[in-house]
């Protein structure tokens, strides 16, 4: 039991949390871009934060489910419609079998997560990750993005019930990305290379404004802007690249090397954004602009101390009892509706009540 | 203290720089670091990354925090020494130089002053050791390229080069296994695929290896295409005494 795909969308694939310890034999770790979104949406769900998700970019699948389950939505704004209503995203909604999920107009970001209760959908493990890598056409399902007529079961044939489930919502994250702000600033450490540069490319670097372009990908973003200045050429000799690493080519513009990254390379890498504010990169359309700003490694690493505090603290959030639960009166005056709702639409579905 | 320097690869990766030129003592220093690093290991590191002149080490910060680490791996790594090995093990790589198969091979003879027959001899007359695997799946790095032949890459890497491709980057030479971006000038093509999933074992080489070019004609390589694609190609790999 699981669902169909009725239309693709753009680049649907299964993405955890990345694979591990093959960096050194040149395997791209892949792995979800928007770390914090895909774990957003599998904790509303009470899935392990790196269970697989299901990541598009910029146009949502649509998906018909043969089994009634939870799923939550997370990441940039598609307009996601049940059944053709728009519902909510960073919430666990409930799906009934039949029922069809699919995506409207782009509002805000780039890629879209589907987190869906019980594990999420069953893939085999390759190489101790679920995660899809296009390039070698490995992992996730059938090591590809997803085509009309795929059939995905789910590891839990039925999720009928999810505890607590009116407290299971976020407010959108549109102020972490900055999705309303004219400019938006990543934070990043300087180096490994960065001794390459000249203070004055230095100096663009951390004081000029640059813009995304769309030749942005799994790979890494692009970025336009000044030129950055180099003392002898950007030339290296290949060394390993890390998430976030600044790579910057002769032509003297960024490129941010992400998930589906070489391991390798022979740019100079003047910089590193720092892990945390790596989602709100990959969430920029074409066009935004973007300022660095430097800090220290230990800055860098108290504030993703402070993240993981953060998930940790959403995390008892969604499971505590709801206001529902404890005002007998509100209950009722919520349900009602609801009730009445279901047994109009249909005489023979199961009601689901939230406890 | 230790031979390398560190640098800061972001809040969840270091790199331990050994030297700043590439050689075969440096290639096996770092082996020789990560091969402690693995025996021996520190609670925290992820990955090892060993590349011609460094080694990168990924690690988990809300395990280990970067000033802990840095001083974890001094002193583990403060006497690490280089080791040799005896015997060389050769794949040879059949390519075809040039036309369409090396739309930079012009870029290469002009920058070197050599005529298009002599970049190729100079090319295939020696065998690469492979320093390590890295860019991509089977991506071999090939240290000791004449200098004659140390060209620039691309200003503006192309978006996709073909699977086979062999090129020059800089002072480093090798093939690409798989269609991928990249700015190497491209001299040459192979039939043969150096990582195949669905072969027995899917990387024909690793580290400390050598590679061998042998030039071909474009007849040759249509013959040596089709017998790879029907899995008749028989690889032409050797082992000599050093």
């Amino acid at each position: 039991m699981g669902f169909t795909v009725i239309k693709p969308g753009i680049c649907t694939t299964i993405q955890d949390d990345g694979r591990r310890g093959y960096l050194g034999s040149g395997f791209s770790p892949s792995g979800v871009m928007d770390r914090r979104a895909s774990h957003i949406a599998n904790l509303l769900l009470s899935n392990k934060v790196n269970d697989p998700v299901l990541e598009f970019c910029l146009a949502g699948p649509t998906l018909r489910f043969t089994t009634d389950t939870f799923i939550a939505i997370t990441g940039g704004d598609f307009s996601p419609k049940l059944n053709g209503q728009p519902v909510s995203m960073y919430k666990a909604i409930p799906v009934k079998r039949g029922q069809m999920l699919s995506f409207g107009a782009p509002k805000t970001g780039v890629y879209g997560y589907i987190a869906i209760a019980g594990g999420s959908v069953r893939v085999p493990e390759v190489m101790g990750s679920r995660s899809t890598n296009l390039k070698c056409g490995v992992g996730g399902w059938q090591g590809r993005a997803l085509q009309t007529g795929d059939y995905l079961r789910f590891m839990t044939r039925d999720v009928e019930f999810l505890s607590n489930l009116g407290s299971r919502s976020m407010e959108n994250d549109d102020a972490f990305y900055g999705f309303g702000k004219d400019e938006l600033t990543l934070r990043v450490i300087m180096g490994p290379q960065d001794d390459m540069f000249t203070e004055e490319g230095k100096k663009t670097f951390l004081g000029q404004v640059f813009t995304t372009t769309s030749k942005s990908d799994r790979m890494g973003f692009r970025l336009d802007g000044p030129g950055i200045e180099t003392i002898h050429g950007s030339d290296i000799i290949s060394d390993g690249i890390a998430l976030g690493a600044v790579q910057i080519p002769s032509h003297g513009r960024p490129i941010v090397m992400l998930a589906d990254r070489q391991t390798t390379g022979g740019y100079a890498k003047i910089a590193t954004v720092c892990s945390v504010d790596i989602p709100k990169l990959v969430q920029c359309q074409p066009g935004r602009k973007i300022r660095f700003s430097m800090i220290s490694v230990q800055e860098a690493q108290a504030l993703l101390r402070e993240e993981a505090r953060r998930v940790a603290s959403w995390e008892k959030l969604v499971k505590r009892p709801c206001y529902g639960g404890v005002s007998p009166r509100r209950t009722a005056r919520r349900l009602t509706p609801i009730l009445e709702a279901q047994a109009k639409s249909s005489s023979t579905q199961k009601l689901w009540i939230m406890d | 203290m230790a031979g390398f320097r560190i640098t800061i690869a972001g809040d969840s990766a270091i790199n331990l720089e050994f030297a700043r030129t590439i050689s075969p003592q440096t290639s096996g220093l770092i082996r020789s670091a990560a091969r402690t690093l693995e025996i021996d290991p520190i609670a925290g590191i992820i990955e090892l990354v060993p590349t011609f002149c460094s080694l990168m080490i990924t690690y988990d910060p809300l395990v280990i925090s970067y000033d802990e680490l840095v001083a974890a791996v001094t002193g583990k790594l403060v006497d690490v020494q280089q080791d040799e090995s005896a015997t060389r093990r050769i794949v040879k790589i059949p390519v075809c130089y040039g036309g369409e198969y090396g739309p930079d091979m012009q870029t290469v003879c002009e920058h070197a002053h050599m005529r298009e027959e002599d970049v190729i001899a100079l090319h295939s007359s020696k065998d690469y050791l492979i320093d390590m695997l890295g860019f991509m799946p089977g991506f071999a790095y090939l240290g000791g390229l004449d200098e004659r032949l140390h060209t620039p890459r691309l200003a503006t890497p192309r978006t996709v080069i073909e699977a086979g491709s062999v090129g020059i980057g800089g002072a480093q030479t090798g093939i690409y296994p798989l269609a991928s971006p990249g700015g190497w000038q491209l001299i040459g093509r192979s039939p043969i695929r150096p990582y195949d999933p669905q072969r027995e074992v899917p990387i024909l080489y690793s580290a400390g290896d050598y590679l061998r070019f042998v030039p071909i004609s474009e007849s040759e390589y249509v013959s040596i295409e089709k017998q790879v694609k029907e899995g008749t190609y028989q690889y032409d790999i050797t082992v000599e005494g050093a």
